[in-house]
């Protein structure tokens, strides 16, 4: 296929209509990401998680110049909310990355929510595959902002790291479960404001009592996130945190391969179980429409009480996929 | 739901003003007309704009300018999208612009000028009459 070539050859115009199609679930990209799909996997995938405004852009963004420097390509994927009204969207993230538009070693790609739950997109793992198959050496993933329970970028980076800024909540937020426990590296950015000490101490206090924990279920590994204080516009704290990355990343491809593999293959899992959902869902519809109805009307009848939700899933799926087996 | 071609659309601010209060405004009203809008801030340079535009595989751009610099940067922006074989994606202007000069933008292919007054339910009634989302590749 030329498109897989052209992407396999970092072709950008290629690239970003291939993004575009996969964003709008055109049923024919799924044969140009099989085609992809043997070349990825060398990629170094980074994500960045936390609540609007905490500063992941201008952190990406610098993370971006690091990387640079030391000669890797980069992709970044930002994503920002869909208006569950209008189905618009403003994608703002590429303001604070303006300094590397130029670079042709800096793919940045924004992409809205779409009604997607779990601050990703349905499309940022394919997305990750194309950029991977391209040949990025990093690939950057910026979360929408998120609130506690968005905990979906920990199937999808290697790295995650999670954004706080001082002066958020009282010291029960950070008991809740959630996004706390996702992170491999945590940032109390604006740390020049008041209050950051408390936030570092608070957060130090539940990371040790989640490791207790996990100590006690037998689920731990000896990898201790480390709390970077940072101010990203005026960089300050960014090489502590290039540093704690690069630890990490070590941490998991050399000191810990076992470990390397178990996060290679949640993500693996990850990304079948939701094409496989995805994908039973689509042929369910097009039965459903085959028969003459559609989500709606039954949605409608559901409405009326004439049907359940419960009841009307499993006929169907008993209907157009057990029944015919036997 | 599936399947939905969502235009996408670059609203840029070439050059050296900072005034973006009309390009937020636009930007905001392409948001609630259903657009997938990517907003870069001020001071961009019209090789910056191109390849934003290219990156995000966008549908049109809409330049918003107050300085007067249009004659330079809106040919240079029309040139890097020539060289770039990108000449589909649909260009348009707004902001401030003597009238004599929107027949020689015209010309070079900058399909819509909006000065001061121009409604915004008339950009957007011109945006879906004018500007179509690109047929998937595949």
């Amino acid at each position: 296929m030329e498109i897989v070539e052209q992407v396999l050859r970092g072709d950008v115009r290629a690239v970003a209509r291939l993004l575009r199609d996969i964003d709008d679930q055109v049923p024919s990209t799924r044969s140009i990401l099989k085609e992809l799909y043997p070349y990825t996997g060398k990629a170094y995938v980074v994500g960045f998680t936390g609540p609007p405004g905490a500063g992941k852009s201008t952190l990406v963004d610098q993370i971006t110049a690091y990387y640079r420097r030391i000669g890797k390509t980069v992709a970044i994927i930002a994503i920002d909310p869909t208006s569950p009204f209008s189905g618009g969207a403003i994608l703002g993230d590429r303001i604070r990355m303006q300094r590397h538009f130029l670079d042709k070693d800096v793919f940045i790609r924004s992409v809205a929510t779409r009604g997607h739950f779990g601050g990703l997109t349905k499309s940022t793992h394919d997305m990750i595959t194309v950029f991977d198959a391209m040949g990025k050496d990093i690939i950057i993933v910026e979360t929408v902002g998120v609130g506690q329970g968005e905990v979906e970028i920990a199937d999808c980076a290697h790295t995650t790291i999670v954004v706080s800024v001082p002066g958020l909540g009282d010291d029960i937020q950070a008991i809740k479960a959630g996004i706390m426990e996702i992170g491999n590296i945590f940032v109390v950015n604006k740390a020049d404001r008041e209050g950051a000490k408390k936030t570092v101490q608070e957060l130090r206090t539940i990371l040790d009592m989640g490791r207790r924990f996990r100590m006690d279920i037998g689920e731990m590994d000896d990898w201790e996130p480390p709390i970077v204080e940072t101010q990203a516009h005026k960089g300050i704290g960014i090489d502590e945190l290039c540093d704690a990355i690069e630890r990490h990343k070590a941490y998991l491809t050399a000191q810990k391969p076992e470990q390397f593999r178990k996060v290679m293959l949640k993500r693996t899992l990850h990304q079948f179980s939701e094409t496989l959902r995805d994908e039973l869902f689509k042929e369910m519809v097009r039965r459903i429409e085959r028969r003459g109805d559609t989500l709606e009307s039954i949605a409608e009848r559901i409405f009326q009480k004439e049907l359940d939700p419960y009841s009307v899933s499993r006929q169907l799926i008993k209907e157009e996929f057990i029944s015919h087996e036997q | 739901m599936a399947n939905e071609r969502k235009l996408r659309i670059l609203v840029a601010k070439p050059g050296l003003d900072g005034h973006d209060r009309g390009a937020r405004v636009i930007a905001r009203a392409l948001r609630d007309a259903g657009f997938e809008v990517i907003y870069t801030g001020c001071h961009q340079t019209p090789e910056q704009i191109v390849q934003t535009a290219l990156q995000e595989d966008v549908d049109m751009i809409g330049l918003s300018i107050l300085s007067g610099a249009h004659n330079y940067s809106f040919p240079r922006i029309m040139e890097l999208l020539k060289e770039n074989n990108a000449e589909d994606i649909v260009v348009v202007g707004g902001g401030i612009f003597p009238l004599e000069d929107i027949p020689k933008l015209k010309a070079i292919g900058i399909r819509e000028i909006f000065t001061p007054g121009s409604k915004l339910d008339d950009i957007i009634k011109w945006v879906r009459e004018n500007v179509k989302p690109r047929k998937a590749a595949a």
